[in-house]
């Protein structure tokens, strides 16, 4: 025991003796190499240029916009969905399709069957072919996908001035800053900055990328949009009901994902304890 | 031997009986119970075993999306999203797949790095490690088969790109790209070869995985003080020693993989992919997967298009000359004070390229990138042969049950001595 | 330690031990835990119970995708149109991917249906218990055998022995009321779930 304690001591002074010219000599080259490098990074740096995202410097960040489930574990503000379900009808969906969505998908934001019937039956939808082997037109129901304004993108563009109205039902996935970014592109028109000509047929938008967008404002007044106890809703409060169904149409898992994940999570983190207990335990006569 | 029943330890009838006609159990037993590890691992030496349970959940995950995807370019968006939507719980599968694949890129970087740093490239074990080597090729190539799959926009504007890599071949670039889609752009034909390859290519990773495993039960494992076991007193069972503390460490892999896939699916993928490919628009950004990034940075950094492809793909090809081109002959960096700060700038180096893969190619990126490229290349091909040469190490220990010149600090001589009173 | 070595050799085998003295275990390994063994057992049966039960729940989502999906599931009512189908006319129509017969019965075949004894069926069912409408039989056209679609929707069709349905794959039999009359299929033809919209209009499902 002894003689293998003295040992150990020597050889750990021994170690520490040949230390410090070995640690000095790292921290030198590291520090110079560090340095050099830094150096190189940053000095031909044009001021701003780090923030080289090529819109960034006129486009402005959308701010947060601040919706229930934007929360770690935020969910769907259910009346907020609901009031967007009813912007998106009376609004967006004169141009917008909505088509990875079917109608019954509208139970999950608290309509009831009949709710859900009616808003299906009150499309007509195309069906077909019948006997005689023509398409007609039906009530929709339920298991429909959600009807889409024009028929096909040609039939869009042809309405739309040239441009396409994009499909909404990923929208919020689908762009940078999803959620935060439609909010902030509905509320987001004002009037040209001096020396900016618009182009024909287009708008100004402070979020937009580049600034000119086709689509006219679509909320523009307060009370547009007539939700029920709520008569005179701002267009704000418009838009942050239409972004809160969309970012549900484009996650309707949200809700259920998180909800498992929290439980996952500390059922993991209790094995993660065990585990180690038990590792612990194993290798308690090894050390 | 032949024609005998093989001698069986077991005592289980069942067991014993299957054993003495095919001795799984003993072969089991032998390389992963008994199997004499090195007692000193660090927990960089969990990642093998995590890497092989990644690849394991990646194809039972692939194999069920397989079940509800469909490989046409006028489906598969929709086949994607109606994962999403209508297929239970085809969300929660979908994303554990989009997420296993950075995972696993996670896991086989510092099973690569944790390599380097200890020196596991060289011999006795180059094989193993050009092994390797060749999984991860075969991973990069799944993994980019795998993201043009869902027919969004990112995955068809990468398919093009990549693809393109190959038109930098003279003369026979050009026919090369057109055979590999099958047509004059990514189209149908390309999607469906992209699939059944992406299918494909996990079982032959199983394959090779299969042998980079048996390669290193020839050789053993390294371990943090690059030196041979000397004896019994140096080793542990692998089991339970290790499986233990394995499964500690898959705990908290799962842990991290759990927060991505239920808290954060998409931080790592890009939005553009929601948008469903459109051959007529190009989106402003694109950039591959982020387990890419310091590669497509190296090719973004050389202003010649066959340089850059010839140097992106030496970047991943000096890998198998590795163990021939460090000349040291001490494993661990923790002996080599002079190399092991050139190493981690090389760590930095891959850090910078990865961060300046995912920015626009302009002004200081595009600086930076070279910098970092020249540096990436300068220590494999001059610094480590050079150092390995001329560098004084520091003392090895004796063996790695006496610890006294461990790279963690002096231990308690209490501590040291135990193991030995056993022995 | 001194717990450690004072361990009677022959102490029983530790659960997390290999069972046997394996070939060349280290010495170490054969150390045993006895001293704690107890508390070493218990942790490990938790932890293994929760990794069980871990797996368990995670094995669960890859077996439910296998189930139909919730756009299979909504997908699940088919209106039929029955004006144009004339007296002793039937039409298939698809309802979940099955055939579904409708058969305008004829009164002969009414009668037929009728006037069997429960006593000489393999399944017994009287005919007021498989229709609504006396003129109209509506069923899933899958031989309960072993899932062939049986013969006898069109006018040309072998119709069996009992003027309904023949199934050539093993010879069955269903008579008017698409009741099992002979042959190999253990039960009759199954009636879906339908109601009438209108007087010529049902609703499949």
């Amino acid at each position: 025991m002894m003689p293998r304690l003295f040992q150990g001591i020597r050889a750990a002074a021994g170690r520490r003796r040949a230390m410090p010219g070995g640690r000095l000599s790292r921290l030198a080259a590291g520090g110079l190499l560090g340095a050099l490098l830094g150096a190189a990074l940053l000095a031909p740096l044009p001021p701003g240029a780090l923030a080289a995202d090529e819109h960034s410097h006129e486009t402005p960040r959308p701010p947060h916009a601040g919706l229930s489930f934007q929360r770690m574990f935020g969910s769907f503000d259910r009346a907020a969905a609901q009031r967007g379900l009813q912007v998106y009808r009376e609004v967006c969906s004169n141009c917008h399709s909505l088509r990875l969505l079917s109608y019954r998908n509208l139970r999950q934001i608290g309509l009831s069957d009949a709710e859900v019937r009616a808003v299906a039956a009150a499309v007509q939808v195309q069906d077909g072919p019948n006997d005689e082997g023509a398409m007609f037109e039906r009530p929709g129901r339920p298991s429909d996908r959600f009807r889409s304004p024009f028929p096909n993108e040609q039939a869009a563009r042809a309405a739309n001035n040239g441009a396409l109205p994009p499909d909404l039902s990923l929208i919020v996935k689908a762009r940078e800053d999803g959620a935060n970014y439609v909010h902030a592109l509905l509320t987001g028109y004002a009037d040209p900055p001096a020396g900016v000509t618009l182009q024909q047929g287009m708008n100004y938008n402070t979020f937009f990328p580049g600034h000119q967008i086709a689509m006219a404002p679509p909320l523009t007044a307060a009370g547009q949009v007539q939700f029920p106890n709520m008569p005179d809703a701002s267009v704000d409060q418009m838009a942050r009901d239409v972004t809160t169904f969309l970012a549900w149409a484009a996650e309707p898992e949200l809700e259920a994902r998180r909800a498992m994940g929290v439980r996952i999570v500390i059922f993991l983190c209790i094995l993660a304890g065990l585990a180690y207990a038990v590792k612990r335990k194993v290798w308690a006569d090894a050390h | 031997m032949a024609g005998g029943l093989t001698q069986s330890e077991f005592k289980n009838p069942v067991v014993r009986w299957i054993d003495s006609r095919l001795p799984v159990f003993t072969m089991m037993q032998k390389e992963y119970g008994t199997f004499p590890t090195p007692r000193n691992f660090n927990y960089f030496w969990n990642f093998g075993a995590l890497a092989m349970v990644n690849l394991v959940i990646m194809i039972v995950s692939g194999i069920t999306l397989a079940m509800h995807y469909t490989p046409n370019s006028a489906l598969a968006f929709d086949s994607v999203e109606r994962i999403m939507r209508d297929v239970n719980f085809g969300w929660l599968i979908r994303y554990i797949h989009a997420n296993g694949a950075s995972m696993f890129f996670i896991v086989v970087y510092i099973h690569i790095y944790r390599g380097l740093y200890y020196g596991s490239y060289k011999a006795p074990r180059e094989l193993l490690w050009m092994i390797g080597v060749v999984i991860f090729l075969l991973m990069m190539a799944t993994a980019f088969m795998g993201y043009v799959l869902p027919w969004g926009q990112m995955s068809f504007w990468g398919a093009t790109v990549i693809t393109n890599l190959f038109s930098a071949l003279p003369i026979v670039g050009d026919p090369i790209v057109t055979w590999l889609w099958g047509g004059f752009s990514v189209d149908n034909p390309t999607l469906n070869r992209f699939f059944s390859l992406h299918y494909l290519l996990p079982f032959v990773i199983f394959g090779v995985v299969f042998l980079h495993v048996a390669a290193l039960h020839i050789t053993g494992s390294n371990n943090p003080l690059g030196i041979d076991p000397k004896g019994p007193q140096d080793t542990l069972p692998f089991h339970p020693y290790y499986t233990a503390k394995d499964s500690f460490g898959m705990a908290i892999y799962l842990i991290v993989f759990a927060c991505l896939v239920f808290f954060a699916p998409n931080y790592l993928g890009h939005p553009d992919n929601y948008i469903p490919a459109n051959p007529l628009v190009t989106p402003p950004h694109i950039v591959p997967e982020w387990y890419f990034l310091p590669f497509y940075a190296i090719l973004r950094s050389v202003p010649d298009k066959l340089g850059g492809v010839v140097l992106m793909f030496g970047a991943i090809a000096i890998w198998f000359v590795l163990p021939w081109l460090d000349t040291s002959p001490v494993r661990s960096m923790r002996f080599r004070p002079w190399t092991r700060p050139f190493f981690f700038l090389m760590i930095l180096s891959f850090l910078v390229l990865l961060y300046v893969g995912g920015k626009p190619p302009e002004g200081a990126y595009v600086t930076a990138g070279r910098l970092a490229t020249a540096y990436y290349f300068l220590y494999f091909l001059v610094l480590l042969p050079w150092l390995g040469v001329k560098e004084r190490t520091l003392p090895l220990p004796e063996s790695i049950s006496r610890p006294v010149l461990r790279g963690g600090g002096p231990l308690p001589a209490g501590a040291a001595a135990k193991p030995m009173e056993k022995a | 330690m001194a717990e450690t070595l004072a361990a009677p050799p022959g102490s029983p085998p530790h659960g997390r031990e290999p069972l046997e003295t394996p070939l060349g275990t280290p010495p170490e390994s054969l150390v045993s835990v006895s001293g704690t063994g107890t508390r070493r057992d218990m942790l490990t049966l938790m932890t293994a119970s929760f990794v069980a039960v871990g797996v368990g729940a995670m094995v669960w989502p890859f077996i439910d995708q296998m189930n139909p999906a919730s756009d299979v599931l909504a997908l699940a009512s088919t209106d039929v149109n029955l004006a144009p189908v004339a007296v002793g006319q039937a039409i298939t129509v698809v309802w979940r991917g099955k055939p579904i017969f409708v058969r305008h019965r004829t009164p002969k075949e009414i009668e037929e249906a009728r006037g069997v004894s429960l006593s000489a069926l393999k399944d017994p069912q009287t005919d007021a218990q498989r229709v609504q409408k006396p003129e109209w039989i509506v069923m899933i056209g899958i031989c309960t055998h072993l899932g062939c679609v049986p013969l006898g929707q069109k006018p040309t069709d072998p119709k069996g022995d009992y003027d309904g349905w023949f199934c050539p794959c093993h010879g069955s039999m269903y008579d008017s009321s698409g009741r099992i009359r002979q042959g190999p299929a253990p039960s009759n033809l199954v009636i879906p779930p339908y109601a009438f919209t209108s007087d010529t209009q049902i609703r499949i499902g």
